[in-house]
Order: structure tokens, then C-alpha cells, then sequence
């Protein structure tokens, strides 16, 4: 076109709309303007078709109601589709246009679609929350079997179910305790352990705190029958482990007939023994789950390697049973045991009582291995709570203090060790230790040593207000988290917290072993220079003087006879 | 937490095994609205209880309009009568980080400073004063150690006015439980330190009014939070394993969420061992 741009627009008024200029009246075409003489008869392109201006008239529309036609397939249509492409034209003016009208196109049409995204609902998220309630639920449901389950138990003796909401109605007067939802479902949770276990007493022992979850711990005693058939598993594993020594001694034979490096004269030191299920630190067995509603998982008994190396390592308890305890020294086992040796810490050293209630079965104290058991004083008359705030020496320990070596009696590990000496005559290498004692069994907690200037326990009342209803409340200094509560007969034990002593220095984790020392260095293998060259001729020279002399010495001699 | 959505806050944060006896409930339900008044706060958090040896303080924070300024403390011994303590200084936080062990319960105990920081000792001598820091002092600083380190609310819950000073959010409806399960959706309730040294490109994400402070992402330790869903996800709760006995809640898609601390007060330089 000729004409500049301002010409066309007054030509063509603001709207960009093309169609609505030809509806408002366009005027005469100018000979230049494309269309010029179209409306002349003879000159349009259907003139050949339409030559009447009323038929004109309708072909028009005809035509527009087919470019409003929307598609079947995208849901648009041309006419509005052609707006929108001169609309956006018009807006941006860009340079070249009817060399990129086809990406106009397009973009319009893309445009157009993504609007039409909306309409895609978001998938249906199923909150954990719902499969959480389920399983809470689940812990209501009664078991259909129970008249059954009733006359057993009166057989076997009924597993007495502990009266967890009681017990944290105490707590709960001293502030300690989970909300009352908790422990109901706690409560439920232990019914059902009863009753998939055979149990003969149960006890809710407290809750444990990890990063990713928590554990809820049952202590337990088995009915006498089932712990023997563990011990009967254990024994097997150990017949297997020896069948498979058998097997790799067999090799051997074969093999130091080839050549083999000398063997290693080293022994480590002898394994002590884990003490029997029913005594000692494996008095009790204990269930853990994460949540009231999870299944209760049996923790394995304690050994002794595991209660020494959870005295130096002070890790946070992840939640999941099975992942592994990664410190130095390296603990012999995996998050269940560690878990199992913090809970026989903890036991032995904050399970308390009121003095007197429990007494020995014997009057005679002379073996400390026959005080391991004890039973309920009958004639226990409970003293006044003031009093059992006052004076610690009304409480007293009823669980076995561990020793140094891991267990709750000591035991010498040089004699186990004869049994498995064959070739070994040298006895010096098991070291005489000294016999270990602890404390008695039903020693007064006013006995317990504090740190620095800590006492080992706190005492208080629940209440000053109310004398007469208060209970007494004991808190542990040494194993925080640790409570013990009395109020008349009633008293109990229990430890919230995430498991680990109180000590008032930090944790200083154990020191590498020393680097071994080299052999000692003597004349014997100590190098000497080597010779130099002139060493070396000097030397052979002196030698074949030597020889030289010799034979004519030689000579000499025969030449005499 | 909240002074006045107490009871229910208790009931959620007590997956810790530590709470608040029926007796004490009761006292502070009485008490802290009688504070509120004295002193003309606008907000009252009963910030948590610190456990001495032979008692235990119990802690509560007010606010005024700039929820963001300076908190007054005030503690008390049996949530009844409750004592203002002064602001925390930079000596009384120095010298209370040198302080270890339990915490006595009797506000007037003097730690003897000669056996710990020689070097104050003396220079409290030179001024006339005795070599002893009072329990009370480092109950302060203590205080103020816990909030700033460990003293979160969760994203979009205060919004920060273009005039400077911060203001609850009303529009705030609860994090979603996606988000409840991230670090990046909680800070730290204390003057940011680590919002400038971001990159542009993050800070070009970032909302003005809503994020202007620290999250806890970048806390070093790393893993030094301990995050769980409770209930199946009715309730988020975060615990601190530096200041062992901080507990954070937040109930997803509501407004409840809140902080309280029932320990002993002391900080587990353990932390790194521990992970």
C-alpha cells in the first residue's frame, strides 16, 4: 500500500474489528483500496452465482453463519478464532506480520486452551489421618471369642491386666502422663498383647521418644512354659553354628596340606555369658510398638557385650526397630538391642518401692545370688506421705543393680574358657578379675550416690493445698524421665523420655585403641650397611690370599712327604 | 501457647510424657488472666516449666501490639504469684552459657563465678561486687537462650506490616499436611540472621510480610529437629533435640499451633554424638 498508516486508520475507524467497520458503514471504496468495484454488478466473486442483491444479502449471512460454526473437535470457531488473531494483531503490531500469521495462529490457539486446564480436578489425596483412626478403632472392637479365652484363663491362672488408667491418674497429679486418649488406647493395646501372648503379669513400663517415632513399652512376664521353648530355639542355633565349625575344620585340614600362612596366635577375649530369661537383667521380657494399634514386636534378651557398650555410646533412637546403631565403640547389634539395654539400665537403676513392701522369701542373706527374689510383704504397713517425701530411706530399690561386667551376677569368664581350650596350655592370657559385688537387692535409695552436688533423687509432694490427698512423687536425677509415685499401697514405676543418662559433664565418646607397637628393634634384625664396592674387593682379595696359602701349604705338606 | 487455648494445647503436646498437674491447670487458668490485666498485655504464653532440683519455675511470656518486640517474662513458683524479670543482657547470656548442671529452684542460689569464669569474677570484684551470678540471672538468660534458638511459629502465621512492626495473621488457615511435614515451613520466632545471605534468586521467591525470618532449614545441626505426625496426622509435632523438652504443635488446616518448653533447662551439647 501506498498510503501511510495514519491514512488507513482514519479510513478505517478505532475498532480493529474489520467486520464491524463493514456493518457500520464503510463508505464508497477509493480506487485504491483492494475491494474497489467489487460491488459493482458484474465485479463480485459470486457474481456469477448470486446476481440478486437480496440473495447477496443471505449468502452473506450464510457465510457467516458458517465461520461461526464451532468445531467438533476443539470447541472453537473461525469467526471467533480470526477476531481474536486481528484483536491481538492490532494490540502488538509486530513487524512482518503476514510472515508469522501461522505462529499467531497457533499461539491463539494456545491460548485459548490453557484456560480450559482448570477443569482438571487434583487427585484425591487420602490423608494418613483416616488409616490411623482405623486402627484406633480396631483396638475397641471386642473378640467374639471370649467366653473360650475366659476358661482357659481360669485354668492357667488369670494374666492380670494393669490398670493403666489408674496409674496415670496418679502421675497425672504430679503432672506426668500422656493425654487421657493415649492412654486409653495404651490400656486397650496391652488387652490385646494379653491376649495374643501367653502372659503371666504385664505392666505398662513407660514410653520412649525417637526422631521419627516413638516406642511404647510393655514389661512382661512370659507363662513358665513358652520361655523354655525360646531356650530350646537357642540351643539348636548353637548345635547348627557347631555343625558348621565341624564342616570348616574339615577344610582346613584340607587346606594346610597346601601352603598357608602362619595362624594368628591371637584370642579374644571370652564372651560372658547373657544371664538365663527369668533372671538377672532378662527378668522380664519386653513389647515395644510405635503406636497403641501397631503390633507389639518381642524384644530379644539383653547380653551383657550389649549393656557394656551402651554405657559408653549415647545415641537418639530412630523408631525403627531394625535400623543400625552406628557409634564407636560399635555396638553389637542393631536399634533393638540398644533399646533393650537401655531399658535394663533404666530398670535397674530407677525401679523403686516403698521400703518393706517387698521382702525376701528367706530370712537368710548369705548368697546374693538366692536375693534374686522377692515377694509381697503382707504385714507392709505404708508410712505417711510426708514422710515418704522426707526421707528417702522409706524407698528402696527392687530390681538387681547391673555390675560392671554386664550382669546382675557376676561370673567368671576364665572357667567358661577351659571348656573350649584344646592346644592353648598358656592360662596367663585370661586375666583374674576381681569378683565383682553390687549392692543387695532391697537396698534404700538414700544409699544412691548423687553427681557432684546432684542428689540422686528428687522428692515432692503433689500437692501443698491439700495434704491429706497428696501423693508422693519421686523424680530421678540420674536417669531423667524416670517417676515413681506411692500413695498408701499403691505405687508404681514409669520413665517418659528418650532414653539416656544425666551426666553433668558431656559425653566424652571413647578413644581409638593405641596404635600397636612395632617389634622391638635388637642387633638381631637390626640392618647393618651394605658393603661398598671397595669393601667387597678388599674382602675377596683377602680371601683368595687366604686360599692361596692354604694351598701352598698344602703343597708344602706333600711336597715333604 | 496460648494462654487461653491452654487445656486443649496440653492435651496435644502431651505425647512427651511431661505436662501439667490438674492443680497447676487450675492455678494458671486463674492466675494468667490477672496478668494480662496488671501489666496491659495484649497476648499471654505460658512459655513452659523449668524443672529445678528442689522446684520448679514456671515461665510465662507477654506480648504488646509489635508481637516481634522484646517479650516480658515472669516467672513464678506455684503459678500463682507471678515475679517480672528484667531483660537479658549480654553478660548475664555470656556467663549463664559457662554455668552447667541443674537448675536449684530457689531464685536466690548463687553460683559461685570464681570456679567458673575466673575473668568475671574478677572483674566483678574490681567493681564492688561479689563474684556470684544468682540463679535468677541465668534463669533470664536461659529463657532468652531457648527463644531465640529454638522458639518457632509456623509460616504465614505473622505478617509483617510495611511500617515494621509484626501482627498475627488473619487470613493464616493452618499449613497443609504437605507443607506441616517440611522444615522450610517453620521459623524461628527471633531476629533473622540468615535472611540477607540468601541468593537473589531465592529472595525472589519470598514474600515480604510473611517471610521475614529464619526457617529452619539451615539449623545447624542439621537434624537437630525431630519432626512426627501424631494421630495419623491430626496433629504435627516438632521437638527440639538441642533444648531437649522444647515441643511444637500445630494442628494442619486450623490455626492452632504453639510452643512450650518443660525440661531442665539446660542445653544438650551431646547433640552431635547423639545423630
Amino acid at each position: 500500500m501506498d498510503q501511510s498508516p495514519e491514512f488507513d486508520l482514519s479510513q478505517e475507524p478505532e475498532s480493529a474489528d474489520p467486520q464491524d467497520a463493514y456493518e457500520r458503514g464503510h463508505g464508497p471504496y477509493q480506487p485504491h483500496e483492494p475491494g474497489y468495484g467489487l460491488d459493482q454488478p458484474g465485479y463480485s466473486p459470486y457474481e456469477d452465482e448470486i446476481p440478486d442483491p437480496q440473495t447477496r444479502m443471505l449468502a452473506i449471512k450464510n457465510a457467516k453463519a458458517y465461520l461461526l460454526k464451532t468445531s467438533t473437535k476443539s470447541g472453537l470457531n473461525l469467526y471467533d478464532h480470526f477476531a481474536n488473531i486481528l484483536t491481538k494483531i492490532l494490540d502488538e503490531q509486530p513487524t512482518n506480520t503476514v510472515d508469522i500469521i501461522e505462529n499467531i495462529s497457533k499461539d491463539v490457539k494456545w491460548a485459548q486452551f490453557q484456560k480450559k486446564m482448570d477443569t482438571l480436578c487434583d487427585e484425591h489425596l487420602v490423608p494418613p489421618t483416616f488409616e490411623a483412626s482405623e486402627k484406633y478403632k480396631a483396638l475397641f472392637i471386642k473378640e467374639d471369642g471370649e467366653e473360650e479365652h475366659e476358661e482357659l484363663e481360669e485354668e492357667m491362672g488369670q494374666p492380670s491386666l494393669p490398670n493403666v488408667m489408674e496409674t496415670a491418674f496418679y502421675f497425672e497429679q504430679a503432672g506426668i502422663g500422656l493425654s487421657k486418649d493415649e492412654s486409653y488406647y495404651i490400656f486397650l493395646a496391652l488387652k490385646n498383647l494379653i491376649n495374643l501372648q501367653p502372659i503371666q503379669t504385664c505392666r505398662f513400663w513407660g514410653k520412649i521418644l525417637g526422631l521419627e517415632m516413638n516406642y511404647i513399652i510393655a514389661e512382661v512376664q512370659l507363662q513358665e512354659g513358652e520361655e523354655e521353648e525360646e531356650i530350646g530355639e537357642e540351643g539348636e542355633e548353637i548345635v547348627e553354628e557347631g555343625e558348621k565349625e565341624m564342616g570348616e575344620a574339615e577344610e582346613d585340614e584340607q587346606k594346610e596340606q597346601e601352603a598357608e600362612p602362619p595362624k594368628s596366635t591371637y584370642k579374644p577375649p571370652p564372651e560372658i555369658p547373657k544371664e538365663a530369661n527369668g533372671t538377672g537383667t532378662n527378668k522380664y521380657v519386653y513389647f515395644v510398638c510405635n503406636e497403641p494399634g501397631t503390633p507389639w514386636v518381642k524384644l530379644p534378651p539383653v547380653t551383657p557385650a550389649q549393656i557394656v557398650c551402651a554405657r559408653k555410646i549415647k545415641k537418639f533412637f530412630t523408631g525403627w526397630l531394625n535400623s543400625p546403631v552406628v557409634s564407636f565403640p560399635p555396638f553389637p547389634g542393631n536399634e533393638a538391642n540398644y533399646l533393650r539395654a537401655q531399658i535394663a539400665r533404666i530398670s535397674a537403676g530407677t525401679h523403686v518401692s516403698p521400703t518393706g513392701f517387698y521382702q525376701f522369701e528367706n530370712e537368710d542373706e548369705e548368697d546374693d545370688e538366692g536375693a534374686d527374689t522377692y515377694e509381697e510383704n503382707p504385714e507392709f504397713e505404708p508410712p505417711p506421705v510426708a514422710e515418704m517425701v522426707e526421707s528417702l530411706a522409706t524407698w528402696a530399690h527392687h530390681v538387681k543393680g547391673i555390675l560392671k561386667q554386664g550382669r546382675c551376677v557376676w561370673i567368671n569368664p576364665s572357667q567358661k574358657s577351659e571348656e573350649n581350650e584344646e592346644e592353648e596350655e598358656e592360662e596367663e592370657e585370661g586375666e583374674e578379675q576381681q569378683e565383682e559385688r553390687g549392692p543387695p537387692l532391697l537396698t534404700l535409695i538414700s544409699e544412691d550416690e548423687g553427681m557432684k552436688d546432684i542428689p540422686a533423687w528428687t522428692a515432692q509432694a503433689s500437692t501443698d493445698l491439700i495434704p491429706q490427698y497428696s501423693v508422693a512423687i519421686l523424680q530421678s536425677n540420674r536417669w531423667p524421665g524416670a517417676y515413681a509415685f506411692a500413695s498408701g499401697r499403691k505405687f508404681e514405676n514409669i520413665y517418659f523420655g528418650w532414653g539416656h543418662k544425666y551426666s553433668p559433664e558431656s559425653h566424652t565418646p571413647a578413644l581409638p585403641p593405641p596404635a600397636q607397637a612395632e617389634f622391638p628393634s635388637g642387633p638381631g634384625i637390626t640392618e647393618t650397611i651394605d658393603p661398598t664396592v671397595e669393601e667387597e674387593m678388599a674382602f675377596k682379595a683377602a680371601q683368595e690370599e687366604a686360599l692361596a696359602e692354604d694351598e701352598e701349604g698344602e703343597d708344602e705338606e706333600e711336597e715333604d712327604d | 501457647m496460648e494462654a487461653q487455648s491452654l487445656p486443649a494445647a496440653l492435651a496435644l503436646v502431651a505425647g512427651g510424657g511431661v505436662g501439667l498437674s490438674p492443680e497447676r491447670r487450675a492455678a494458671l487458668g486463674a492466675s494468667l488472666p490477672l496478668v494480662q490485666r496488671d501489666y496491659r498485655f495484649e497476648r499471654v504464653w505460658f512459655w513452659g516449666c523449668i524443672q529445678g532440683l528442689r522446684g520448679a519455675y514456671y515461665i510465662a511470656e507477654g506480648l504488646g501490639p509489635d508481637r516481634a518486640a522484646p517479650r516480658c517474662r515472669l516467672y513464678s513458683l506455684n503459678c500463682l504469684d507471678w515475679s517480672l524479670l528484667t531483660p537479658a543482657t549480654k553478660e548475664m547470656l555470656a556467663l549463664a552459657e559457662q554455668v552447667k548442671g541443674r537448675f536449684q529452684g530457689d531464685p536466690s542460689f548463687e553460683y559461685n563465678l570464681s570456679e567458673i569464669n575466673a575473668e568475671a569474677a574478677a572483674r566483678l570484684m574490681e567493681s564492688g561486687k561479689e563474684p556470684v551470678m544468682k540463679e535468677e540471672a541465668r534463669l533470664i538468660a536461659t529463657i532468652e537462650q531457648i527463644d531465640r534458638e529454638v522458639g518457632i511459629v509456623p509460616r504465614g502465621a505473622f505478617v509483617k506490616t510495611p511500617l515494621g512492626s509484626v501482627h498475627e495473621n488473619r487470613h493464616f488457615e493452618g499449613l497443609s499436611l504437605v507443607e506441616a511435614k517440611k522444615l522450610s515451613s517453620y521459623f524461628h520466632f527471633t531476629e533473622p540472621v540468615n535472611l540477607k545471605n540468601k541468593t537473589l534468586l531465592e529472595k525472589a521467591n519470598l514474600d515480604p510480610s510473611i517471610d521475614f525470618l529464619d526457617s529452619l532449614e539451615h539449623d545447624i545441626p542439621r537434624g537437630s529437629w525431630s519432626i512426627q505426625l501424631e494421630k495419623g496426622g491430626t496433629v504435627v509435632v516438632l521437638r527440639s533435640l538441642l533444648w531437649l523438652g522444647l515441643t511444637f504443635y500445630h494442628v494442619p488446616m486450623t490455626k492452632q499451633f504453639g510452643y512450650v518448653y518443660f525440661g531442665t533447662g539446660e542445653k544438650n551439647l551431646d547433640l552431635p554424638f547423639m545423630l
